[in-house]
């Protein structure tokens, strides 16, 4: 009988009338990993977040090494060496690696030298291949999620929590980071891992806790179990795990990208001579490591980013003419008569305005129609209806301001007034981030049914699973540049993976 | 690496606080207005330390000093109560466009200023040269156009160089006060004496011989239109729109630097027409004191008042019978000017409390679990 580090009997956490846990009990042991697999909202972190002391729970005991605990605060966590590590990095970016890692613990002797020996023992106990002296703003995300993990470990964690570790990185780093955290549990830690990805927990856990709605399911051997009964645990009822993909009917050139290059504020290219072509008919999947210039490109095509040189034209299926879109505002693209339709990826900073009812979240798009200088809210308030009727959001009215729905629900809306454009080119960037997987597919569906209107969609994605059974063609970026297009039906992840990481015209480091 | 002894109390904490549904709104307004009650309460008792005095004497003082005595037939008191609620509350009408946009216009004190300054170089320069109404129009539109003017400034440069709008306004509010100063010593009356006393031409009309009329009426029918604006129209939902998220406005195409150059338009020349009002209507002189602060004022009623016009008259009229009530209680009991300031810190601090009870819920430890322990 394996000694259990953490032990979690009846938690049970409220917001207002929201049950967030509800009788959670959970055992994590030494030398174990252990994931906690669940819809979104189905209340995986705010559990993490009462073992780390962030909640405290309204019901329930949390027991360490046997002892019963009460972990009031992050600094009781810490004391119980509980680490983890969000999915938000929470890193000083002027500093250096080492500098961040003693950052915090004040035992009155600060000496980055020793320090720094005491860390370069650890990177090497565990394989981290880490440069202690770099700066945190140079880093990549992988390399950044590192000092993070090694920062726990220094301040003596043996109890790690990830939240959602893999979000951010491509197949190959998170083949590296499963084999520290494999080489982590041989040492005895006990280790935590939260995610959504069926296949990621099936390769790394030992055990699989899953939750639903709050309440605990059970906990299941990985070894004795596989996606499908992962799944309906999940969901509470079989689910087809499939993608329809239907062939492109009559995909002829509807939206053409030639050369373009784009800055940020600070100068920094990032956008380097992208070309590509989107079709009617089918859906372009943009695959890439976050940050690689898929939301310049999709805002430069919408008229929200600068271009500092190259041409977005525009296959007029009314009059058949080209139309140049580049250094238009969105207004100008609209009054073009060039329906385009566009779902951003920060979708209450962007795309809706949390604050605002359904309503006048609808209006957003409609509002100026008319000569009067008031309002027209009969319209908007149809769609919404309709909208809420049609895709199943959940919400008390049509009045609820947005940001009291849920992830998925938020994103119903949005989706559903951009589609209600009735576009020519759809926009899509991460639709399906945090939304459950009854609303992904939900989501999917819409984008097959728009692709089957003769739609040009594009879709930016970062489940590569998803991008290849959803997507006709996937085109890669990296770092700025189109590192490849690919056959959505013929490639494979690795290809994908490779070209993601491909940084200049070279062939990439295996 | 860090070795420390765990030294715990096996309890759960005392209390701990905990998000709250949405609330029935009657429910909330009840919380607010127990709000009110329980610092009123407060504020009679720290009466009674300070003074001695019988504990209700206070409130008979208070709503004495704002209303006047019941039955004395004298209505100057509550004509004074009305007057100062309607200017108070039309700056804050004023400003709030700007505060929904998220434009931190802490320059109404400025623009109403310069309104009244405009107001008073017309009625004394163009009384003998123009007929009277077309004064009245003049004087009417200058005024407007100066607070407009001194609204427009900052906003054209937060658009186009992204300067700070809060500083920039503050420093309008300096430089319109020294202009007044300036005018007034230049062309005081009576000459020499340093400032202006009374303007004896160009004065608005006073309606139904109730010289605060006309003001209440025109800022009554100022806060039905802005309530209309702000809720009806398409530039109110520009304006909504920008104030949540620049980011959203650019998303649908709207022109960002023209909705905050417009709304600042507006919102200084309203401050402008209250200028008007203050000096055309009813002081008849102008100096660095007119507006006397209240385009500050203003600001705390628009937030408290959740940039709803409606609730902002209830704002507006609690601030100023706070304000002239216990300016009487201090006046009664030889206390000094500072009971006003404690009292209004008193009532602003539990109403701004109480949102904290509509928000979120304070739970206890458990009974039984002490029990257990």
């Amino acid at each position: 009988m394996p000694t259990a580090a953490i032990e979690l009997k009846n938690i049970t956490k409220t917001f207002g009338s929201v049950v967030a846990n509800k009788d959670v009990c959970l055992t994590v042991n030494r030398g174990e990993i252990l994931s906690i697999l669940g819809e979104n909202g189905s209340g995986k972190t705010t559990l993490m977040n009462m073992i780390s002391g962030i909640y405290f729970p309204d019901e329930g005991q949390i027991f360490i090494n046997g002892e019963e605990a009460t972990i009031a605060s992050p600094k009781d966590a810490f004391d119980y060496k509980i680490g983890m590590i969000h999915q938000h990095f929470k890193l000083v970016d002027v500093f250096t690696a080492a500098e961040n890692i003693v950052l915090g613990i004040n035992d009155g002797k600060y000496n980055l030298k020793r320090s720094t020996g005491e860390i370069r023992k650890i990177c090497e106990k565990y394989g981290f291949e880490l440069d202690l002296s770099k700066k945190v703003y140079t880093m990549s995300v992988s390399e950044k999620q590192t000092v993070e993990i090694v920062k726990v470990l220094y301040r003596g964690a043996d109890i790690l929590i990830l939240d959602e570790p893999t979000a951010v990185l491509t197949p190959q780093e998170t083949q590296k980071l499963f084999a520290v955290l494999r080489r982590m549990r041989d040492t005895g830690k006990a280790i935590i891992i939260i995610t959504h990805k069926l296949h990621e927990v099936l390769s790394l856990s030992d055990r699989v806790a899953v939750l639903r709605k709050g309440e605990y399911v059970g906990t299941v051997e990985t070894a004795t179990t596989n996606e499908s009964e992962l799944t309906e645990m999940m969901v509470g009822h079989k689910v087809a795990l499939n993608i329809e993909r239907a062939e492109p009917v009559d995909p002829k050139p509807r939206l053409e990208v030639h050369h373009i290059n784009c800055s940020n504020r600070e100068g920094v290219k990032m956008l380097d001579d992208v070309s590509f072509t989107a079709n009617a008919g089918e859906i372009l999947g943009i695959a890439g490591i976050a940050g690689s210039g898929q939301r310049e490109l999709l805002e430069a095509i919408a008229g929200l980013q600068k271009v500092d040189s190259g041409a977005v034209l525009y296959s007029n299926p009314k009059t058949g003419k080209m139309d140049n879109l580049t250094t238009k505002t969105p207004l100008q693209i609209r009054e073009l008569g060039v329906r385009l339709s566009f779902v951003p990826e920060d979708r209450l900073g962007m795309g809706l305005v949390g604050n605002m009812d359904i309503v006048d979240n609808m209006m957003l798009r409609s509002y100026r129609k008319g000569k009067s200088m008031f309002l027209e809210r009969k319209g908007p308030k149809d769609l919404a209806e309709h909208i809420i009727e049609e895709l199943e959001v959940v919400t008390p009215s049509a009045a609820t301001p947005v940001r009291r729905l849920s992830g998925g629900n938020v994103q119903k809306v949005l989706v559903g007034r951009e589609i209600a454009a009735s576009p020519t080119v759809l926009m899509a960037a991460y639709p399906v981030r945090g939304l459950d997987i009854n609303s992904s597919y939900t989501i999917y569906n819409l984008l097959n049914e728009q692709k089957a209107c003769g739609v040009a969609v594009i879709f930016v994605g970062e489940d590569l699973d998803v991008l290849l059974e959803l997507c006709d063609r996937i085109m890669v970026i990296g770092s700025g540049r189109i590192t490849g297009v690919v056959d959505g039906r013929t490639a494979t992840k690795e290809q994908i993976g490779l070209l993601m990481t491909k940084t200049d015209g070279g062939e990439p480091n295996a | 690496m860090r070795e420390q002894v765990v030294r715990k109390h096996h309890h759960e904490p005392l209390m701990h606080i905990a998000k709250r549904d949405d609330m029935a709104w009657w429910k909330a307004w009840l919380i607010r207005l127990a709000a009110v009650l329980i610092a009123l309460l407060f504020v009679g008792v720290i009466s009674v330390i300070l003074n001695g005095g019988v504990f209700f004497e206070t409130y008979g003082t208070m709503f004495r000093g704002a209303f006047g005595r019941l039955g004395s037939g004298s209505t100057r008191l509550l004509w004074k109560f009305l007057q100062e609620t309607a200017i108070l509350l039309g700056i804050s009408l004023a400003v709030t466009p700007a505060f929904k946009m998220k434009f931190w216009n802490c320059g109404a004190e400025g623009q109403a200023l310069i309104g009244g300054l405009m107001s008073a170089i017309c009625m004394m320069k163009l009384s003998d040269s123009l007929p009277y109404p077309l004064l009245l129009v003049v004087t009417v539109i200058t005024s407007v156009a100066a607070g407009a003017v001194w609204g427009v400034i900052p906003a054209i440069f937060k658009a186009y160089y992204k300067t700070n709008e809060t500083l920039f306004t503050l420093m309008m509010n300096y430089i319109a006060m020294q202009l007044v100063a300036y005018y007034a010593y230049v062309n005081a009356i009576p000459a020499g004496s340093g400032q202006i006393q009374s303007i004896d031409t160009g004065h608005l009309p006073v309606i139904g011989g109730q010289a605060y009329l006309l003001n209440i009426l025109v800022i009554t029918v100022l806060t039905v239109v802005m309530a209309i604006y702000l809720k009806y129209s398409k530039h109110g939902y520009e304006i909504a729109v920008v104030g949540e998220s620049q980011n959203t406005a650019r998303y649908i195409g709207i022109n960002v630097k023209k909705v905050i150059i417009r709304t600042m338009l507006i919102s200084g020349a309203v401050c402008g027409l209250i200028g008007c009002l203050l000096v055309a209507g009813t002081d008849h002189s102008v100096n660095a004191n007119t507006v006397g602060g209240l385009g500050f004022t203003a600001i705390m009623v628009s937030w408290l008042g959740q940039f709803n016009p409606g609730i902002m008259i209830i704002m507006s009229a609690l601030i100023v019978f706070l304000d002239s009530g216990a300016a009487k209680v201090a006046d009664t009991f030889y206390l000094n000017g500072s009971y006003a300031d404690i009292v209004a810190g008193i009532v602003i601090l539990f109403v701004v409390g109480c949102e904290f009870f509509i928000r979120y819920t304070v739970k206890f430890r458990h009974a039984q679990k002490e029990v257990d322990a």
